[in-house]
């Protein structure tokens, strides 16, 4: 049965008896994961990072965090079989980086346009 | 049409190029389940994305500085991933048919959800105390969807996963029970990627 | 008790809802009536209600579909005639609080409530039969999807009986759509059913993508696909990436009026503009839901009745692919006058004219394919080539107004009502018709009347132009769109053109249902024997019509692109093939049990009856977790069945 799984597709997470998916891949996850959660706090909370490059740094720290996830965890990978998951999650990403940047420049530039406010209006 | 020789490969049976024919039910229910995840998490990019437009719009009222408790986020955050771990390990319990071991580890995931669920909700509770709750501002408002649908998330999946606990003690490890105990672990594992999110862009941007 | 639903809530001193509810409630007994009296029930629920075959819920979606175009085009009728009537002294026969329910209601019925089960209703009947494989990935699932649509319509409909709709228009902008400025009901059903709705549509388009990219005949590789199921593929993945977008967002609307949060409120920091921004962002990315699979009904219809392979396939699937992608890209062109600076403005209205670009790539190969092939003129190739015309002019119409300077001037004005209705319906609904036509004999066994249908398109192509030709001119003459009230009279005889086109479409769709009910009645006379009336070349044309539930007795071993027409070049084999067992889905009540209380539980939200929300939501759970305890959902179909079924079915004249 198992052999026959060569001619399909791999869905995430799918654990498959002979592959990476043991604990061992769990566990170094869990340690990586550990890691860069303090790094986030460290960096948030001292001057570790210049200020400035606080954001990018947190930014970068999420993405490796969320890499971490999906490679220990949800076993994704980067064979052939792995196309589907591998597009359809990109494809995703792409969608959340237009949405949120998207919105972000629209609405700050909008923002920027508006007509002075008088000044007892709370923003 | 082409003469194959002995040695190559049909064209459709190469990997990946989908050729084989419909996909075992394991593989279609995985996969759909992953293309609904994408869409949660598109849903989830339209309250970051008003979370991260409001944020300035504290009309007057608190400030994320003044509301947000790092050292419970931190406990929230451990105590999310380590789930994710124990999950995981759960599945593979699953997997290899050793009935024991999984519940043990499903019920170390809904101790430790249900953990970061009580810290949350103390948390919302006392901000809604101390006048900083949903209605007091834009800020608040989206800091209370935003953060607050992912406990919701969090909610459902601890019922989802009482529900599948009942299912393995009743039903015992079947194909179909497993295949909703991998859909659950995908559900699980990516809720704590949206929380790394969360994290990021509300509470440590917010809290400097 | 109940909330604030109460006697007030039903409009018994307003003749024209009042009337027309009781029409409506007339015929819906009747109907209800005659299908007790003959004792039908039992079928319905069997066949129908509680199926999870795909081609059963492809018709449902259609059924539906044109059952509230009628409804949507009522609206349509009354608005245009308003305008045509309450020029300069005159007022009209519709109050402004009426008129604009209805321009609300007709954009949110003919988008959310026809084009979109048209075009879901025939993704799914169609894909799983071009894909040489039995039904869709998740049957229940569909069923589901279906049901959670009809809901939405059910409570849409039920707003012009109890309470309003919405005054906002289909859009639902704030602050008019805060509670502040509609304090009634009307928004909230807007919201309510549309989240519903939504729900429905986000599990089709799961549904769809994995279908496409999990189950297809074996040997079928994605560039063996036909384009119908690329174009499915990809508006499947705009709507999994897109509809969230809309829960989200009209959740935060919903939650400023219920909880009295501040998203997009006028005070405590509310941003007004960024429902805007998020709306569209849904918004346009649906436009391009809609109109994908038209474009490739009209790549199968034109490569079918022109004899003719379709002119570059690649180019065509990667046309998909780009405009897929590109949707993301453009959705300010929508608010260009809502303030944004020159850049913002100037890469989103270049980012526009781009995705003009891959879809004249697609005009270019139909365009091609029609060339040097022996064209047959049916229905379906009529609708294709009025869509290639009006569709021209209207992606046209959209270039223009993506210049940002020229929607300075056009926005909002009639101008923009006739750009996006000329690509509607010289798009979507022209699509729709001619696969409706197109596929009719596959679902049913039989064609429909040539004749009629050829009426109903030349009412629908004259109509259109006479109704929407007119509004360019009067939107470059200044007039703004959803007015109940003309103040300049010159624009009378224009006005008047276009309401003589909406009556030429009105006649349009009475053609379409003498065309209907004239098939019925004289079906033995075009009763479709071979399960290809068209020379088709894909595969659902290698089914009998209709197929049987099973679709495939045995999987079709996939070749080459046009796999139905490579077997039909090679010559059918006569040796019968070895039956297997297969297992298909059970019949299952859960998709119209969940529909019955998500109906219960979006009414009791509107109105406010708390304790029935609760009771309605925590069922559709209960009912989830006992579908989910069941066992025994498939039944098998052993080889002995398989093969009895087949050579009776084969032997009803198909050639052996």
């Amino acid at each position: 049965m198992d052999g026959d799984d060569r001619l399909y597709d791999r869905a995430p997470g799918v654990e498959h008896l002979e592959s990476t998916a043991n604990v061992l891949s769990y566990t170094v996850g869990l340690g990586f994961a550990i890691l860069l959660t303090i790094a986030s706090f460290v960096v948030s909370q001292t001057n570790f990072l210049w200020g400035p490059g606080v954001p990018v740094g947190l930014i970068v720290l999420a993405f490796a965090q969320i890499g971490v996830h999906l490679v220990f965890f949800l076993h994704l990978g980067s064979g052939p079989d792995n196309t589907n998951n591998i597009l359809a999650l990109a494809f995703g990403l792409m969608v959340v980086f237009l949405v949120i940047t998207g919105s972000v420049w629209i609405i700050a530039n909008l923002n920027a346009n508006m007509m002075p406010m008088p000044v007892h209006l709370p923003r | 049409m082409t003469i194959a020789t002995v040695d190559a490969v049909p064209t459709e049976l190469v990997p990946g190029r989908g050729g084989g024919g419909p996909a075992p039910t394991r593989t279609v229910v995985a996969y759909g389940f992953w293309i609904f995840i994408l869409s949660d998490i598109t849903m989830f990019s339209g309250l970051f994305a008003a979370y991260a437009v409001l944020s300035s719009r504290t009309a007057g009222g608190p400030t994320g500085n003044e509301v947000f408790n790092l050292r419970h986020v931190f406990i929230e955050t451990a105590c999310l991933l380590v789930s994710s771990y124990t999950c995981g390990l759960g599945a593979l319990s699953a997997e290899r048919r050793q009935r024991d071991r999984f519940l043990v580890f499903a019920a170390c995931t809904f101790v430790l959800g249900a953990a970061f669920l009580f810290i949350e909700i103390s948390e919302f509770a006392g901000m809604v105390r101390a006048d900083a709750g949903p209605g007091r501002s834009a800020f608040l408002s989206a800091f209370f969807a935003l953060v607050g649908m992912h406990g919701a998330h969090v909610t459902s999946g601890l019922v989802w996963l009482a529900y599948m606990v009942a299912q393995v003690v009743v039903k015992g490890l079947r194909p179909h029970v497993l295949r909703r105990l991998l859909c659950f672990s995908l559900f699980w594992h990516a809720l704590d990627i949206i929380w790394i999110g969360v994290i990021t862009l509300v509470y440590l941007m917010g809290a400097r | 008790m109940l909330g604030k639903l109460s006697w007030a809530a039903i409009p018994f001193y307003q003749p024209l809802p009042l009337y027309a509810m009781g029409v409506v409630g007339i015929v819906i007994l009747a109907v209800l009536g005659r299908v007790t009296v003959k004792g039908g029930w039992p079928y319905l629920w069997r066949e129908w209600l509680t199926s999870v075959d795909h081609k059963r819920i492809g018709v449902m979606y259609l059924i539906l579909a044109l059952i509230m175009l009628l409804r949507g085009f009522s609206d349509a009728i009354m608005m245009r005639s308003q305008q045509a009537i309450a020029i300069g002294g005159a007022q009209g026969y519709l109050p402004p609080d009426h008129y604009d329910q209805i321009f609300s209601s007709h954009g949110t019925i003919m988008i959310f409530f026809v084009a979109m089960p048209f075009v879901i209703g025939l993704m799914n009947f169609v894909v799983p039969l071009q894909l040489g494989v039995r039904d869709v990935a998740f049957p229940v699932l569909n069923s589901v999807s279906f049901w959670l649509t009809a809901s939405g319509a059910l409570l849409i409909n039920l707003s012009l009986v109890i309470g309003s709709f919405a005054r906002t228009g289909w859009m639902g902008y704030p602050p008019l759509s805060e509670l502040a400025y509609s304090p009634d009901v009307g928004v909230d059903y807007y919201l309510w059913l549309l989240q519903i709705s939504g729900v429905g549509t986000l599990f089709a388009g799961i549904n769809m993508v994995t279908t496409i990219l999990k189950l297809r005949a074996p040997g079928m590789i994605y560039f063996r696909m036909p384009v119908f199921c690329w174009s499915a593929l990809t508006s499947s993945i705009l709507i999994v990436v897109a509809f969230p977008i809309l829960t989200a967002t009209f959740a935060m609307l919903l939650l400023d009026r219920y909880v009295g949060m501040h998203f997009f409120t006028n005070d405590a920091g509310g941003n007004m503009m960024m429902y805007v921004n998020l709306f569209w962002a849904w918004g346009h990315p649906e436009v391009y839901i809609l109109i994908l699979p038209a474009f490739g009904v009209f790549s199968e219809v034109i490569a079918t009745f022109s004899g003719k392979a379709l002119f570059s396939y690649r180019s065509m699937v990667f046309a998909l692919l780009a405009i897929c992608i590109l949707s993301f890209m453009v959705w300010l062109h929508h608010f260009f006058t809502m303030g944004a600076s020159a850049d913002v403005n100037a890469f989103f209205g270049i980012m526009s004219m781009i995705i003009g670009v891959p879809t004249g790539v697609k005009v270019f190969n139909w365009l091609f394919t029609l060339f040097g092939g022996r064209v047959v003129f049916r229905t379906p190739v009529l609708f294709s080539i009025g869509f290639m015309v009006t569709f021209v002019i209207g992606g046209m119409t959209g270039v223009l107004l993506a210049v940002p300077p020229v929607d300075f001037v056009l926005h909002n004005s009639v101008f923009l009502v006739a750009h996006f209705h000329n690509v509607i319906i010289g798009g979507v609904i022209f699509g729709a018709l001619a696969g409706y036509n197109y596929w009719f004999p596959k679902a049913f066994g039989f064609t429909l009347d040539e004749r009629w249908g050829k009426a109903s398109f030349w009412c629908w192509l004259i109509g259109f132009y006479l109704a929407f030709m007119p509004l360019y001119v009067l939107g470059l003459m200044g007039m703004t769109r959803r007015l109940q009230h003309i103040a300049d009279p010159s624009w009378r005889p224009l006005l008047l053109v276009a309401e003589a086109g909406a009556v030429v479409i009105f006649l349009g769709i009475l053609c379409q249902i003498a065309q209907l009910y004239v098939s019925i009645r004289t079906r033995e006379s075009r009763r479709d024997l071979t399960g290809d009336p068209w020379n088709g070349r894909t595969l659902e044309w290698a089914t009998s019509s209709p197929p049987p539930p099973y679709n495939f007795a045995v999987l079709p071993r996939v070749e080459t692109i046009d796999a139905f027409w490579e077997m039909k070049r090679r010559g059918l084999t006569a040796a019968e093939p070895a039956y297997e067992t297969i297992e298909m889905p059970r019949n299952s009540p859960i998709g119209i049990v969940i529909a019955f209380f998500a109906v219960l539980s979006g009414f009791a939200l509107i109105w406010h009856i708390w304790w029935l929300a609760i009771l309605a939501l925590l069922a559709i759970a209960v009912t989830v977790m006992v579908f989910g305890w069941s066992e025994n959902r498939e039944r098998e179909i052993p080889a002995n069945e398989m093969a009895r079924m087949e050579r009776v079915r084969l032997g009803l004249g198909r050639p052996a």
